[in-house]
């Protein structure tokens, strides 16, 4: 029997990264970007691209309007502020 | 009766380990299981006054909330990804109650099958490459130079022939940035058994000032990790920096059939 450890003990042995130590914006693209997207009978689901926009713009503009002033962040490939 | 949904977190085969009990999702709530057809689905239970499509609307808009939700999402998602494949759910996916969950089990088994044998025995991994605008490339140096005299007599003319000259110089910069995160990116898949691109991080998020060429995600063979982690470090050499994270739970790499449809066909 191996004696009991923390969650995050056991994870960080088996090679997983625990919640608390992970990047939120790498942790965001994969979140809001990734995962199994179900449509149909639910309450609801963020499958809804510009929900997704919406909050992802959001969260930018609320860091860089301190910052920057900057409130016009374009999506594309090719980034805007270039 | 209180108004609640069921959140769905990630969905696993049924006859392997279970996560250690005590496990807690979203708002701190008991995580319970469903099973159904050889699958389990992980979920809580989640008051729909926060869980709501109008509640949520809002919150998604509240970084601490967006980040303290997500936390505990991924928290759920990697304990289980830990036990075996996993099939994570899109962040805040909610139902109407557990019936429901069960139903989708049972619609959609095969494919929760085939997406969950896709990731058995790999892992995701996260590369970003950065190049510095600033770092001196072969189309840079020597703009405005040598035109001392010009600028004396013209120096509105000098000032719009250097500007031209250092746009140019970032185009060309630019360019070759991008080129090298494409080299990178081809180069993985050699070892990867998937990979996917995801969009560029504003620089405000990243916190980097430098230009990311690439923020890709790709599913490795788990005995292929250190070979992937050695073909990253080779590229962080040639003078662009490279940032690996992981192992993820397969995130990038769990979309249903019908999901990629929906992904490239809807407007």
């Amino acid at each position: 029997m191996a004696p009991p450890e923390p969650r995050g003990a056991v994870m960080a042995a088996e090679g997983r990264i625990p919640a608390e130590r992970v990047a939120l914006v790498d942790l965001l693209d994969r979140l809001l970007a990734g995962g199994v997207v179900i449509t149909g009978d639910l309450v609801l689901s963020i499958a809804d691209v510009e929900l997704v926009r919406i909050s992802l713009r959001a969260l930018i503009t609320s860091i860089t309007a301190e910052t920057t002033g900057m409130t016009n962040v374009r999506f594309d490939d090719e980034p805007a502020w270039r | 009766m209180a108004d609640v949904g069921t959140y769905l977190y990630a969905v696993a085969g049924d006859g392997g380990r279970r996560p250690p009990g005590g496990l807690t999702g979203v708002g701190g709530a008991p995580v319970r299981v469903i099973a159904e057809g050889g699958l389990l689905a992980y979920v809580s239970t989640v008051p729909l006054d926060q869980f709501g499509e109008e509640p949520l609307r809002r919150s998604m808009e509240e970084l601490d909330w967006l980040g303290e939700t997500a936390r505990a999402h991924h928290g759920v998602v990697a304990a289980v990804a830990a036990t075996g494949p996993t099939a994570p759910v899109r962040l805040v996916t909610v139902y109407s109650g557990d019936e429901q969950v069960r139903d989708l089990l049972r619609r959609r088994g095969a494919d929760f099958a085939e997406a969950l044998s896709r990731v058995t025995g790999r892992n995701e991994w996260g590369v970003k490459v950065y190049v510095d605008p600033a770092a001196p490339s072969a189309a840079s140096g020597g703009a405005g130079g040598g035109t001392g005299g010009e600028a004396g007599a013209r120096p509105g003319l000098a000032y719009l022939k250097r500007r031209q000259a250092s746009l140019r110089d970032r185009e060309a910069a630019w360019r070759d940035a991008v080129a090298r995160g494409e080299r990178v990116h081809t180069a993985l898949l050699d070892v990867a058994v998937m990979g996917r691109r995801h969009r560029a991080q504003d620089p405000q998020l990243s916190g980097r000032d430098e230009w990311m060429v690439l923020n890709g995600a790709y599913l490795v063979d788990e005995n292929r990790g250190p070979d992937f982690a050695a073909l990253v470090s080779r590229f962080r050499e040639q003078g662009t920096d490279v940032e690996l994270s992981g192992p993820w739970p397969p995130y990038s790499f769990t979309e249903l059939t019908d999901d990629q449809e929906a992904r490239h066909g809807a407007p």
